[in-house]
């Protein structure tokens, strides 16, 4: 291995090396959003209500946070495929099957972690949110906002564990060279080729780039934090 | 307004209430009438917090009824509440106004924030994070967040417990304020001192039980029960 060649595609803007950068980055980060638009309220629902089975909806979510990626790759894989009964949209190997995969993913991350984040919240909250009469939809919206700080992290969890992913995307992607080919999946078969200047290259970029979100998120939290409190 | 819609007197009347068996209060009566402050005395763990909770409609009786003005359930939205340890949203100081503002369905303006927080004398830390002002500033901005629901009655658990001498005459001068201006105070306290400077109206808990309840002059010189002799002398400890 040639650690100079690495460094070499990356500083030289390697066209190849940066469209898988490129495609990995709209593909991890259209995820987090939509399972940030589906486990946020999710969570914050379950944090906020009693119902019959919320202990097992909560032991539910908090079994999926560990959910094996290859198991969640075929199940999106059996729905997608032709014969599935989301066949007739043809969404198989496309990036549109990367971010369903990698959403349905991180969603029970992102609820768990958020429920339990709120519901602390909430104790705190509680007993001065109804004292100051304010309605449920004002309380969820109250807590999300005031989580602010420690939902980025829960978000955060969740876009490292889709941005390191293989096999769901692997599974649903198909490693289609300049259409489904991202980073993870790219150092995979890069290694397995032998080319291992491309494998390192893509690998340090994608720390660089869970590292700079997350020195990013930090950087604005604490900024806030001195702000509004 | 305040004319039209009134929650004041409140009734208790054979007010009992019980957590998992354990009996909090036990078939308490009395009424809150309009006027100056009614301070509820007690040593710690005699059902202060919970007389306050229920007559704020936080709670409800376990037996026995509670009446605003004559009707069950009065009017939530003339009612405020300051608890022992403030809760501060994770905003700032004015921030925390503008928020309770909204949330009693008032405008937020600049103007109405600016005075609220001047009637707490806080003007200066409105930009200031909530969460990182003193104790005694935190209890003034939960009194300005309290008084922006405009209420008829402002319900105030042990708000001075924890603050040092300087910091509870300035909850202490808020307080009179409030109540001059036609708020009808109702504290809860274990402070002799603190109660015969504000009292109007002291009532007495002991164990769930209203061993006496009166005005403060005939309270304090004339206590009619053993319990109130007991706990104006410093003895009765719980």
């Amino acid at each position: 291995m040639n650690d100079a060649n690495a460094f070499d595609l990356i500083l030289s803007g390697d066209a190849t090396l940066f469209a898988i950068v490129a495609l990995s980055l709209e593909v991890t980060l259209l995820a987090t959003f939509f399972a940030a638009v589906a486990g946020l309220p999710f969570g914050a629902f379950v944090a906020l209500t009693r119902f019959p089975g919320r202990g097992a909806i909560i032991v539910l979510l908090n079994g999926m946070m560990g959910l094996p990626p290859v198991v969640v790759g075929l199940l999106i894989y059996l729905f997608l495929s032709r014969s599935g009964p989301l066949g007739q949209f043809g969404l198989l190997y496309t990036p549109q099957a990367m971010i369903i995969a990698q959403a349905v993913l991180i969603t029970p991350i992102i609820a768990a972690l958020s429920r339990q984040v709120i519901e602390d919240l909430w104790e705190e909250y509680r007993e001065e949110l109804t004292a100051m009469g304010v309605k449920p939809f004002g309380r969820i919206a109250t807590l999300l906002v005031d989580a602010r700080y420690s939902l980025v992290t829960v978000l955060l969890a969740g876009f490292g564990r889709a941005a390191a992913e293989v096999g769901t995307v692997m599974i649903v992607g198909g490693n289609i060279e300049g259409y489904t080919r991202v980073m993870t999946t790219a150092i995979a078969l890069e290694t397995s080729k032998g080319n291992l200047a491309l494998a390192v290259g893509l690998g340090l970029v994608l720390i660089s780039i869970i590292m700079a979100v997350n020195a990013a998120a930090w950087g604005l939290r604490h900024w806030s934090e001195s702000r509004a409190g | 307004m305040r004319a039209l819609a009134s929650d004041l007197p409140i009734r208790f009347e054979g007010v009992s209430f019980s957590v998992r068996g354990t009996a909090i209060l036990k078939n308490i009566s009395f009424s809150l009438l309009k006027g100056g402050p009614a301070i509820i005395l007690g040593p710690n763990g005699s059902g202060k917090t919970t007389v306050l909770k229920l007559a704020m409609g936080l709670l409800e009786p376990t037996s026995g009824s509670i009446v605003w003005a004559g009707h069950a359930g009065g009017i939530f939205d003339r009612r405020a509440f300051v608890f022992q340890r403030p809760v501060m949203l994770r905003r700032t100081a004015g921030a925390n106004i503008a928020y309770a503002l909204r949330a009693a369905g008032k405008p937020a303006t600049e103007a109405r924030v600016t005075h609220l927080l001047d009637t707490v004398g806080l003007a200066g830390v409105r930009t200031h994070p909530a969460r990182k002002l003193s104790g005694g500033e935190q209890q003034r901005l939960a009194l300005a967040k309290a008084m922006a629901r405009d209420p008829e009655i402002l319900f105030l658990d042990e708000p001075t417990a924890s603050l040092d001498p300087a910091a509870t005459k300035a909850v202490e001068d808020s307080i009179c304020r409030f109540s001059v201006c036609g708020t009808k105070i109702v504290m809860a306290t274990h402070d002799l001192a603190q109660a015969r400077r504000l009292a109007a109206y002291v009532l007495l808990l002991v164990n769930g039980r209203l061993v006496e309840h009166g005005p403060p002059c005939e309270f304090f010189d004339h206590p009619q029960t053993e319990e109130a002799k007991r706990f104006l002398a410093g003895e009765l400890v719980i």
